[in-house]
């Protein structure tokens, strides 16, 4: 029951009965991936396009085609050899194509309407009509973490490319190549504050890898080519065009491949061999090493030879969050995860290391706790494409910048070297003082003792009944500190979640991008019920579209992971994270409690999520016509979860109504040392434990 | 704390400037001055920040700004090993009873009168950070009406150049060698 998908009728609705045009057909696919070989290669004439011939056509009406027999007809194609000339719009389209674009997430709007009229005919780019432009951006950045080709998202000027901000920020934390594509009002109104007009360009600087403001329709191919190359190479990231509507609308000659003008951009990805061999030389002589592993080696699609690496040295590996899925969860030297809400063994690992061999990761302040009490007696080997994140936060004593898989190749021949020179150092007093930690303080949680569902379970069995093979998107908060907990995140790219931006509303979208990117995978959205109510709008789309996410709401009523920071540190006053509010309301109105004062704890009158119910999960999904299922005890979890993965025609969601008091264990408290990580409530680990 | 000297080889375009200050105040770093304008390359700008930060925090910055991609090169220019230049333009009281004095004072800093008012000159100086400062307390006590400073702008010493390598080919670019001691 790892992969339902197989046993289910070919092909759910992923080219299914709401597309408009005619669906991608096989020749299609060939012709796309033939023209993307050309862009690759830089080779000899273009492939067919989608361009209209010149002069037919012309483009000075920017409106919405009404003409319906123009729909299943597609313009003639002609060969785009030495300067076609088309709009810019079309140029976009055509250039999309060329650079293998299948799938764009995007609204229209009147800035970039003239791009929507060509993208009409493309024959090979499928337009997914979202809900809302936030729900675009996660969705392309599902589809590029699935897929590693680079999420195309698209919006219009003003509000509709300011929606993109929060999405492209994500991406941008957490190094994912997205290409945003945004309308800008025409260039002879930008700056006097015109209709829909916004700064995007200058708004999203901070959050963008690079972004360009295109204002030529001579410019539009080119630049749209250098945004994916920016995009996908070196550290990844998102990258913003924005197009003024008059250069969609001018007339120019379409060129393929365009000329990159990127004088400035020159990513490293060899390694330097001497820090290598150093980098090696430490490896073989440190007595307590750790493979601190980052999203950088999923990124890099090095986990093939880190497994190679980690098991030549036998070293302990621990996965950042970014990294789960990039070493198997249930390889015996996979420690878990590390940070303020990993492992005893795999937080100890780092604290008490003499070598932290980082390879893609970037001593996120989750990880490190107080950094300058973080893996006091460690050296550090610190290997990242961007050298910026070398010696940022933790001082490397010997950086390598270079790309993951090429600095691991190396290494691995690097390190046998030292091997083959004698020089080894026995690792089994480190191995039997990290088994100590993982057997005493196993991960694990209580069953709430009033009968009630625990989240951690539900979790769990997700992960089970799935499999290895399905692809988990978790959003942000207590269920997706339990999702990276309790799955056992077996395979690279089957994990996805908002890690550096915590984006809560991350994971409906993200879900439906990377189930458009991996048709066959079964994908699991496991969200919080108050980030599904932030992006829940999306169902439709997938409903729509035929794109058949599940999604498990972990169901508390509650801002889970505040009210546990509340439980902890506010003295369980439960200040607004309480999403069942009406139950307070009706008590108050039904007489305050007397004599209590304004400090005392407040404890809520429902002790699970029961409460209003406000919305009704199911009822919202059979709105949005997707199937809504619901779960409240631990007796009825597997079958409900059996029943979701055998609906594949529709979307699923399924409201498990749990614990409200169930809290992510162990922790590390914000701004406090590694070593003082909790594994319960009130209970610090004995470091000194053994066997 | 000290003071750095960076060289940024930027393409000039439009945005750049912004890109590069809305680097430095997001990661927290302050500039102390910042002087551009284009290069013997149509293509290429030139800045000049002078950073006041730690070595560490000084190799962050320079890393960050390394990877805009509008940025071409940059290097620290040793102030043993460069011409660092201000402009100042400095106004000051001068009446029949005091512009004597004032006079006297530019000419000792070798610096010029470029406008005379009834009762002010405009005085022009460049220099370094430190003649400057002299410069100014030295002319405090006559009354400064008002004054406006460039930014620094630097060059390293000797026959080389920055923009030698790295950069597309240019037809001005003929190699003036000559000594690069101060005047």
């Amino acid at each position: 029951m790892t992969d339902q998908t197989t046993a289910a009728p070919p092909g759910p609705g992923l080219a299914g009965t709401a597309r408009k045009g005619p669906g991608p057909t096989p020749r299609d696919l060939a012709a796309r991936a033939a023209s993307r070989d050309a862009a690759d290669t830089h080779s000899g004439p273009a492939q067919p396009g989608a361009a209209p011939a010149p002069g037919e056509r012309p483009r000075t009406d920017p409106g919405p085609r009404q003409d319906a027999a123009h729909r299943g007809d597609p313009a003639p194609r002609a060969d785009a050899a030495a300067g076609t000339r088309m709009t810019g719009a079309s140029a976009l389209v055509r250039a999309l194509e060329k650079l293998g674009v299948d799938v764009v997430f995007g609204i229209p709007g009147g800035a970039i309407l003239p791009l929507y009229d060509p993208l009409f005919d493309s024959p090979s780019v499928r337009h997914i009509l979202v809900r809302h432009e936030q729900g675009a951006g996660h969705a392309a950045t599902g589809y590029a973490q699935v897929t590693g080709r680079p999420g195309v998202c698209m919006a219009t000027s003003g509000p509709g490319a300011t929606n993109l901000v929060t999405p492209l920020s994500d991406a941008y934390m957490d190094s994912v190549p997205v290409v945003a594509i945004t309308g800008q009002v025409p260039s002879s109104l930008i700056g006097t504050d015109g209709f829909q007009e916004a700064d995007i360009s200058g708004i999203t600087l901070p959050v963008t890898k690079h972004n360009f403001l295109v204002t030529k329709a001579e410019d539009i191919a080119r630049t749209v080519a250098e945004a994916f190359h920016v995009a996908s190479t070196g550290r990844p990231g998102p990258v913003l065009v924005d197009v003024a509507k008059d250069a969609l609308q001018a007339e120019t000659e379409f060129r393929w491949p365009p000329t990159f003008d990127l004088p400035g951009y020159h990513p490293v990805t060899r390694p330097h061999s001497r820090q290598v061999r150093e980098a090696a030389r430490l490896i073989a002589g440190a007595s307590r090493p750790v493979l601190y592993v980052g999203g950088g080696v999923l990124k890099a699609g090095a986990s093939q030879e880190l497994l190679e690496l980690a098991e030549m040295t036998g070293i302990p590996v621990v996965t950042t969050l970014m990294a789960r899925g990039g070493f198997p969860g249930s390889h015996r030297q996979n420690l878990g995860m590390p940070g303020m809400h990993g492992t005893v063994a795999a937080v100890g690992a780092l604290q008490k290391s003499d070598l932290l061999v980082t390879l893609g990761a970037r001593f996120d302040d989750r990880v490190t706790g107080k950094l300058d009490s973080f893996a006091p007696g460690a050296a550090v080997v610190h290997a990242d494409i961007d050298p910026a994140e070398i010696s940022k936060n933790r001082r490397a004593d010997v950086p390598i910048v270079g790309d993951c898989r090429e600095v691991i190749t190396e290494l691995i021949a690097a390190v046998a070297a030292e091997f083959q020179a004698g020089h080894r150092t026995d690792l089994a007093a480190w191995w039997s003082q990290l088994d100590a930690w993982r057997s005493t303080y196993p991960l694990g949680y209580d069953e709430p003792g009033d009968g009630s569902l625990s989240p951690q379970h539900v979790i769990e069995r997700i992960g089970k009944i799935a499999g290895p093979d399905a692809i988990y998107v978790a959003g942000v908060g207590q269920h997706q500190m339990w999702a990276a907990q309790f799955i056992s995140h077996e395979k690279p790219g089957h994990w996805l979640n908002s890690g550096g931006a915590g984006t809560m509303g991350y994971a409906v979208p993200a879900a439906m991008g990377a189930k458009v990117g991996n048709r066959d995978a079964c994908v699991w959205a496991i969200d919080g019920d108050g980030c599904f109510q932030m992006t829940n709008q999306e169902l439709a789309t997938c409903a729509v579209e035929g794109i058949p996410v599940k999604i498990a709401i972990i169901n508390n009523g509650n801002l889970g992971m505040v009210r546990q920071w509340q439980t902890l540190f506010y003295n369980e006053r439960y200040s607004n994270t309480d999403l069942d509010r009406r139950a307070h309301t009706l008590q108050a109105a039904a007489g305050p409690e007397a004599g209590v004062a304004d400090d005392a704890p407040r404890h809520d009158p429902a002790p699970s999520g029961g409460g209003t119910r406000i919305p009704d999960f199911v009822k919202l999904a059979e709105a949005y016509g997707c199937v809504g299922l619901r779960c409240e005890e631990a007796g009825s979890v597997d079958a409900v979860i059996e029943q979701a993965m055998n609906i594949n025609d529709r979307p699923v969601v399924v409201d498990f109504i749990v614990h409200r008091d169930a809290m992510v264990w162990p922790m590390v408290a914000a701004g406090t040392s590694n070593d003082d990580i909790v594994v319960a409530r009130n209970m610090a680990p004995d470091w000194d434990v053994t066997e | 704390m000290n003071r750095h000297t960076l060289s940024v080889l930027v393409e000039n375009k439009p945005g750049v400037l912004v890109r590069i200050a809305g680097l430095f105040s997001r990661r927290g770093f302050n500039i102390d001055s910042l002087a551009v304008g284009p290069t013997e390359h149509p293509e290429i700008s030139r800045m000049t920040i002078v950073v006041d930060c730690a070595d560490h925090p000084l190799e962050q910055v320079t890393k960050q700004l390394n990877k805009l991609i509008n940025v071409l090169k940059i290097v620290e220019l040793e102030p043993t090993a460069s011409v660092q230049r201000e402009l100042l333009l400095i106004k000051v009281r001068a009446d029949l009873e005091s512009r004597s004095r004032v006079l006297e004072t530019v000419t000792l800093f070798r610096a010029k009168v470029v406008d005379v008012a009834q009762d002010a000159v405009t005085v022009e100086a460049t220099g370094n950070r430190d003649k400057l400062d002299a410069l100014i307390r030295v002319l405090e006590p006559f009354g400064i009406k008002e004054l406006v400073q460039s930014g620094m702008v630097a060059l390293g010493r000797g026959g080389r150049s920055i923009t030698d390598r790295a950069l597309r080919p240019v037809d001005r670019v003929a190699e003036r060698s000559g000594a690069g001691a101060a005047p």
